[in-house]
């Protein structure tokens, strides 16, 4: 009789207290390698070109970043060739300002260092490629990465 | 006095706490490494540029509609690397000096044709894109590509030729000692010299 008794007995509870750890553990992987999206679209997403022979781009705080796609708000067009620049569309003309806007951020002995980064959709035109580039030598930033997806085959 | 034992504390909504951040910074994560085709404008200044002969210059023409021609004739993008290739490794006469040297040479490490008509040097080996304005930006990338492809491609072969390994993996190890290693440095340095990369994108033309 004894022995049915016995297995009436509560389940013990599971010890959780080791959970913590894990989840504090995967937290702070996702912490450290957490980068905040530093704007807002106003674009829609740009659809990279693919290429090999890139290079990546080290040091985030040097690099600013220059969309041109189509936008988001039917108002500004429906072409692939809109600028944006700090949250806002601009035109070619307000890319000095913004490149001296991103020069206040860096000291001075790191200007030279600093990347502008072009996120462009792969339907965009090289006119406006140019455009910006002539813009930038105009105020003497002269590094430059056209922003691709890395992958080894041949696409158009 | 009886000794009253500490009550445990209750740390059984710490892991509720510790998901609620986890899964904040499991969405807002991007893992992906900004990767780009790097480039490097020319400063703006009043120089006139120096008169080119003809036969250093690959003239890489893009469309508008996305057509590739090469010296004035149509070509495939798959055949434009080896084409890049043939030109710069071509070697038919004397360079520019070297660095550290006052007299240029002749090519003694080009394995190309030595074709009087084609480049004197891949130091004088010039590669001059032009793209009309309309051109879409993902063939401009894809032919800029193409062109990286050839230089690197000469330059691993005449690295492993010369050091024994590729330059992608000496480039790699100069990279992963922090730009330090000096003996490194000259490796790279005289790989580079050897095929600089002369890639020149002309203004776009504007044909309506």
């Amino acid at each position: 009789m004894s022995k049915f008794k016995n297995k009436k007995k509560e389940m013990p509870a599971v010890n959780t207290s080791s959970l913590p750890d894990i989840v504090f553990m995967l937290l702070f992987f996702f912490m450290v390698t957490t980068v905040m999206r530093e704007s807002d679209l106003a674009i829609d997403a740009p659809r990279l070109p693919s290429a090999s022979e890139v290079k990546k781009l080290e040091r985030k705080s040097l690099v600013s970043t220059i969309y041109v796609g189509k936008a988001k708000d039917a108002k500004y067009g429906t072409g692939y060739n809109r600028i944006q620049l700090n949250d806002k569309i601009a035109t070619p003309d307000d890319v000095p300002s913004f490149i001296f806007l991103e020069r206040g951020n860096v000291s001075e002995a790191e200007v030279p260092f600093m990347t502008t980064s072009i996120k462009m959709d792969k339907e965009s035109s090289v006119g406006t490629l140019s455009d910006i580039r002539e813009k930038l030598r105009d105020v003497n930033a002269l590094k430059l990465s056209l922003s691709t997806h890395k992958s080894a085959d041949i696409k158009k | 006095m009886a000794r009253r034992e500490n009550p445990e504390i209750n740390a059984g909504s710490m892991a509720d706490i510790a998901f609620l951040l986890l899964i904040f910074f499991l969405v807002t994560t991007t893992m992906d490494v900004d990767s780009g085709i790097p480039k490097k404008l020319a400063e703006k200044s009043d120089v006139v540029p120096p008169i080119v002969k003809e036969k250093n210059i690959f003239q890489v023409i893009i469309n508008r509609n996305n057509q590739l021609f090469v010296e004035d004739e149509g070509m495939e993008l798959k055949d434009l690397k080896d084409a890049a290739v043939k030109f710069i490794d071509n070697g038919g006469g004397v360079g520019n000096p070297m660095p550290g040297k006052d007299a240029g040479a002749s090519c003694n490490y080009c394995k190309g044709a030595k074709d009087p008509a084609s480049s004197d040097h891949p130091n004088k080996a010039i590669i001059s894109v032009e793209s009309d304005r309309g051109t879409e930006f993902g063939m401009y990338v894809a032919v800029q590509n193409e062109l990286l492809k050839a230089y690197a491609e000469l330059r691993n072969k005449l690295c492993q030729q010369k050091y024994g390994m590729s330059f992608t993996e000496l480039d790699k190890s100069f990279t992963a000692g922090a730009r330090k290693d000096d003996a490194l440095r000259k490796k790279v340095e005289d790989i580079k010299a050897s095929y600089p990369q002369i890639i020149s994108d002309s203004e776009p033309t504007n044909v309506q």
